[in-house]
């Protein structure tokens, strides 16, 4: 495939594999050794790049992000970012003077990474930074310096920025630019892989070292993006970025925008689409049992025919969805009517950039001290995202009180067998999957029960 | 003076434009062939079958190696027994073991070549646990080490308190990240030059010299930096290039290879996992009157440094507390997974946290305050009485004086600066007000030793070159890993010759220009180099002072501020440089170092293995969550001895780092094998080691600063692993926030992760 992009300021125009990644092109033939690869899996961030287009700049982990997806886009690398940025010749950049002068590289291979994680920030005006850093791991200075950086950086300088000059991107077959479009390919080609942000479909070329052999990149198909609201619903295109979702909903539901913003790291979410999330059928992916608790529906096109469906029955069992050949996910339609209602836990063994043990999200709806409605699904729980029916059926009716969420316990375990792996043993999934409905109960009470709400005092 | 100064790491500015060059950087040339192992796909079992056509016939491969490719099979051990095979033998010992090796003309190549042999075994029981291989006696040294001083069994028997516990650490995955790369390059007449990421150049220049018959000198290893060590580079990086050498000697060609990360982590030895089972007599003010710990690691498949990690470990039972009757019994087993190897700290963490454990057993059991136990049973301050004496007063349980502790000291100052009674208090209050999350408090002392215990590696060399403009070269055996090491060295020469650090041109570690290096371990990097350096800057200027007396007539010489001044006379440093090169005065030395009065028996158990000891202590306060285990450190305070500091910065980066490293270790770094063996935790997708969220919301950090009282460089102390040791404190204040869930001992286990969490709770309330 012929792509073209722009790599710090220079336009590219060249022949690649679908399967070549961006690091591979920058370290290999580009010589910009600057970029690391430090896990070729997107967990650890050292080949973090700054790509911009029309919708601004972002961190993005250049290991498992495949040529055609940066085709009309644009690429600044560490070894870039001062001249990008249109500072003065010999000038580094805020963040890359900070970094020295709070002592934030110690070995120096995760810094490159570091240091375009913050540059994107500080573009961004985004000063959370340790959720600008989550995806980027430092084995050296317990983080307590880079912080530091970040912080003097976004104090000390304004955000620079630069205008995004558009990259003249022709049309390529394998990428389809409408959901008509996409339609008619992949009813060519059954049998070809469909990429969206290959945070999934990176590894099976970096990990498991496969020639995808048909492919069709999703990334130009406009009006599979985008958040349409009606009167009842959201109305999500697949192609929608998971980093949109955290400000979707941060005021209906901060529960479930907090498990949006704790979904994998900064560069991920940049990358990966709700639609990709349902789509690959995972058992452990974290979109799955808020969406059902919420009686979300799923659109599926097949040539000139859509149908919709419960996302709930599209998990059909472990690696088996209720998808025909040729037939893709157009958008996803979640009802407003149980956000203000809904809690969502996500349990890993670690707080950030990480797969959830369980993940469980409850609807519950209490009307005159009964509970009225509960849909409850968890993640990670069985082969599927799934429904608790029967601690749904023990609820349902009966007054909302710790007598009633001890009674329903039991039903857990007619909904659930877990597995053991080692992410954390059958009994600990069984037994946080029902402590998070204690939770979800002592809540209402408006008791305290999330440490993250808790925060250091110094004095 | 540069020696002090808080100055930044020399490679700062390349590192944040990403023009610093790890191995994968370096411009190769055309040709340069890329190489990878194909493991083994069981833990135990011997090879009946290879097939390895569809390997050799795979794109991009020129060469394919296993057993019988080699009359004499090349070994990697670091240890005097070569029980490493670089090719697995008609035996496999472990799930992951390299069977044979690809040479092929891409990395990408190669990677896909090592996963297409198809090799059958006969599959032997693997001894996998601690249970496997007691019960098989698999293990190394015929039997147990044991360190005895006064008389335990007594001591315990007659205590009006006695209690038993065990504890379980888990091991520790390096993740250095940088993965482990080595490229070598064919020179003329058969030599190799090596470029490897190690912490132990001339242990690589010793292996690859060895596998190739040649002599150590015709092998040239150069190391300009790694993108992180922590231990897992002191040894692991043989095999990688020996590998390279051989292929490079075959083809002629210079041959490259990197571990991908999850062959890395398949591969590569990790910290050893150690269950540590006590029995311990004590007073009712806590003071403990005997102690006998079973220290039990598994080592893996080979020997690899687990011998001198066990004894470090039994070195370390006392950590800060006088025992004036204690036995250690510690065993080396044998088993079938990675060999583990050298981590910060090098089985001192484990030891230490043995009897940390035990401090706050003891405080639960009395209902005392953890931080009083501590107290009675320190060891005295240096200076405070008859006791400290050296060779009359207190010893170690390996019979070592103690004449520097500075434990009481500490603590005084620290339980007020982190106002520690006054929040153990609030803890407490708002723990019985809240029923779902607790909060714990923990502190940690450490007093760990520096030297290595094998003697004869407490040397180093160094070599410096002066120019005639007055810029200075400097070379040394230590290796550069993000420590700053190079940077707290160059500060050394700046300081001797009075000079800028300006003026100093660091330059990569280089067995050409420096033979016979120690490994950069043990913490020992600035001690032993930073004297080398010391004592070869001290040479030329007393030469050039020498010159200058006679030149000027004066014996006032002054090296200071770039400027030399003979009495009344006065010419910046280049100037006086430029008149002694005109003089014929050398400008270049060697420098050397050995560290003095220590020895060592470690059969016996009796002398003195370290020169002195650092100290330092940490507190930490942690939220848990008793629904399902997450929890967040809120704060810790560190204060910690670097002696005086040859550069606090970098200090203070080393105490940071090593906390979050050793409080990852025990809290969310969990290294699962499953019953046949495969490590299931090798990526950073399943082994999570801590990320910006799971640093302290507040963190303190402060330095002792007073001189050490041993004559080491400039009074300053070893920085690398000591702090590692404070991540403890993390660990304990979990299990003191476990503790208020219930009437029992929460008897937490490492890694405390969340899973583990709920157990003790659980534990706590039974």
């Amino acid at each position: 495939m012929e792509i073209t992009f722009r790599l710090n300021g220079t336009l590219v125009t060249a022949q690649y594999n679908a399967t070549d990644t961006l690091l591979n092109v920058l370290r290999e033939s580009q010589y910009l050794t600057g970029t690391k690869e430090g896990c070729n899996e997107g967990d650890c961030g050292a080949c973090t790049v700054m790509i911009e287009d029309e919708h601004g700049p972002r961190a993005l982990n250049a290991c498992i992000l495949l040529m055609p997806q940066i085709h009309g886009k644009s690429i600044t690398t560490v070894e870039g970012l001062a001249q990008t940025s249109a500072l003065p010749k010999g000038n580094l950049h805020p963040v890359q003077n900070a970094m020295i002068t709070e002592h934030g590289s110690q070995c120096g291979f995760c810094t490159p990474g570091i240091v375009m994680s913050l540059a994107t920030a500080h573009a961004t005006g985004d000063t959370n930074f340790e959720d600008a850093l989550a995806g980027n791991l430092c084995r050296c200075t317990g983080y307590a310096p880079i912080l530091r950086a970040a912080q003097k950086a976004a104090l000390e300088s304004p955000a620079l920025k630069t205008p995004f000059a558009p990259v003249d991107a022709p049309v390529l077959m394998e990428r389809p630019e409408s959901i008509n479009e996409l339609a008619a390919v992949y009813a060519l080609r059954p049998n070809a892989t469909l990429i969206a942000g290959a945070t999934d479909v990176g590894l099976w070329v970096t990990k498991q070292l496969r020639d995808l052999d048909e492919v069709i990149f999703l990334g130009a198909v406009s009006d599979l993006k985008g958040i349409r609201e009606t009167p009842e619903a959201y109305v999500i295109g697949a192609m929608t970025p998971i980093a949109d979702l955290a400000p979707l909903f941060a005021k209906s539901c901060p529960s479930l925008a907090e498990m949006f913003r704790r979904f994998s790291s900064k560069q991920v979410r940049a990358a990966a689409t709700l639609g990709g999330n349902i789509a690959n059928g995972s058992p452990i992916g974290d979109s799955p049992p808020p969406l059902i608790a919420l009686g979300a529906n799923i659109t599926l096109r097949k040539g000139e025919d859509s149908r919709d469906i419960l996302l709930e029955d599209f998990f059909v069992d472990y690696g088996k969805q209720d998808r025909a050949p040729s037939e893709f996910l157009t958008h996803i339609t979640v009802p407003k009517a149980g956000l203000r209602d809904l809690k969502v836990y996500k349990l890993s063994k670690r707080f950030d950039q990480d797969i959830s043990a369980v993940c469980g999200a409850f609807n519950i709806t209490v009307k005159n001290g009964k509970v009225s409605t509960a849909r409850i699904a968890f993640g990670g729980m069985a082969g599927t995202p799934k429904r608790a029916a029967h601690v749904e059926r023990a609820l349902i009716g009966q007054p909302w009180a710790m007598a009633t969420i001890d009674a329903a316990l039991p039903a857990f375990e007619q909904d659930y067998q877990p597995m053991s792996d080692m992410r954390a043993s059958a009994e600990y999934r069984q037994t946080t999957a029902q402590n998070m409905l204690k939770r979800v109960y002592a809540e209402s009470l408006g008791q305290c029960v999330s440490v993250r709400d808790i925060k250091g005092d110094a004095l | 003076m540069s020696v002090g100064a808080p100055l930044i790491h020399d490679s700062a500015k390349l590192h944040v434009t990403g023009q610093a060059r790890y191995i994968d950087d370096i411009p190769t040339p055309n040709g340069t062939l890329h190489l990878a192992f194909g493991l083994s796909q069981v833990a135990h079992g011997d090879i009946t079958a290879m097939d390895l056509s569809a390997v050799r016939h795979a794109d991009g491969v020129v060469a394919v190696y296993a057993a019988d490719d080699f009359d004499q099979m090349p070994d990697c051990s670091p240890s005097p027994v070569p029980d490493e095979p670089l090719l697995a033998t008609g035996t496999v010992h472990f799930l992951g073991q390299p069977v044979f090796l690809v040479v092929a003309t891409s990395h990408l190549a190669a990677r896909k070549a090592a996963r297409l042999g198809d090799i059958t075994y006969t599959e032997k029981p693997a001894i996998l646990s601690y249970e496997d291989a007691l019960a098989a006696n698999e293990r190394f040294e015929d039997e147990p080490r044991i360190y005895t001083k006064g008389d335990p069994a007594t001591a315990i028997q007659t205590a009006p308190n006695v209690i038993h516990g065990q504890i379980d650490m888990g091991g520790q995955e390096h993740f250095y990240l940088e993965g482990q790369a080595a490229l070598v390059t064919p020179q003329e007449s058969g030599d190799m030059l090596v470029n490897s990421s190690t912490q132990h150049p001339t242990e690589i220049q010793h292996k690859v010299a060895h596998a190739l018959h040649i002599p150590m000198h015709a092998v040239r290893v150069e190391v300009r930096r790694m993108g992180g060590g922590f231990g897992g580079k002191e040894s692991q990086g043989n095999a990688l290039a020996i590998a390279c050498a051989i292929a490079a000697r075959d083809t002629g060609h210079p041959c490259k290879m990197r571990y991908d990360r999850d062959d890395d982590m398949m591969i590569t030895g990790k910290r050893h996992d150690f269950r540590i089972t006590y029995t311990v007599g004590f007073e009712d003010t806590g003071k403990i009157t005997g102690v006998d710990f079973i220290q039990m690691t598994r080592c893996g498949w080979s020997l690899d440094l687990s011998i001198p990690v066990a004894d470090r470990a039994m070195l370390h039972a006392d950590n800060a507390y006088l025992l004036e009757n204690a036995r250690i019994e510690s065993h080396r087993l044998r088993t079938n997974t990675q060999s583990a190897t050298a981590y910060r700290g090098f089985g001192g963490p484990q030891g230490i946290l043995g009897i940390e454990r035990i401090m706050d057993h003891i405080a639960a059991t009395l209902d005392l305050d953890p931080a009083e136990v501590r107290r009675v049973n320190y060891y005295a301050d240096m200076g405070t009485g008859p006791s400290t004496e050296p060779g009359t007063g207190q010893t170690t349980p390996y019979g070592m004086p103690v004449t520097d502790a500075i434990m009481h000291a500490m603590t005084d100052r620290h339980l007020i600066e982190a106002n520690y009674t006054a929040r153990r208090a609030a803890i407490a209050d708002w723990n019985a007000q809240n029923p779902i999350l607790k909060k714990g408090i923990g502190i940690s002392p450490v007093k760990f030793g520096i030297s290595f215990t094998l003697t004869h590696l407490n040397q180093a060399g160094a070599l410096v070159h002066v120019y005639q403009d007055g810029s200075i070269q400097l070379n040394h055996g230590g290796t550069e890993m993000g420590q700053g090491l190079f940077q707290k060295v160059a500060q050394v020469a700046a300081s001797e010759f009075g000079v800028s650090i300006d003026a100093i041109k660091i330059t990569a570690t280089d067995t050409a220009k420096v033979p016979n290096t120690s490994a950069t371990a043990a913490s020992s990097g600035a001690d032993l180099n930073g004297m080398a350096v010391k004592a070869a800057c001290t040479t030329i200027r007393d030469r050039m002072s020498l010159f200058l007396k006679e030149y000027f007539g004066s014996d006032a010489i002054a090296f200071q501020y770039g400027t030399v001044t003979a009495g009344p006379h006065s010419l910046s440093f280049a100037a006086a440089v430029k008149l002694a090169y005109e003089h014929r005065i050398s400008l270049s030395s060697t420098g050397f170092y050995k560290t003095p009065d220590i020895e060592w028996d470690r059969i016996k158990g009796k002398g003195r293995p370290f020169y002195y000891f650092a100290y330092g202590i940490a507190i930490t306060e942690v939220i848990l969550d008793t629904l399902t285990g997450e929890n967040r450190i809120l704060r810790t305070d560190i204060l910690h001895d670097a002696g005086a500091s040859l550069n606090p910065s970098l200090d203070i980066g080393q105490i940071e780092g090593g906390y979050v490293q050793g409080a990852g270790w025990l809290t969310t770094e969990e290294l699962v094998w499953d019953s046949s063996g495969r490590l299931c935790t090798h990526a950073p997708s399943t082994y999570k080691i801590p990320t910006a969220s799971d640093a302290p919301d507040v963190f303190n950090v402060k330095l002792w600063d007073a001189p050490n009282p041993e004559k080491s460089i400039y009074r300053s102390k070893a920085v690398g692993e000591p702090p590692f040791n404070l991540g403890i404190s993390a660990f304990l204040a979990l299990s003191d926030a476990a503790s208020a869930c219930g009437p029992n001992y929460p008897a937490l286990n490492a890694p405390a992760t969340p899973e583990e969490l709920m157990r003790a709770i659980t534990r706590a309330r039974a």
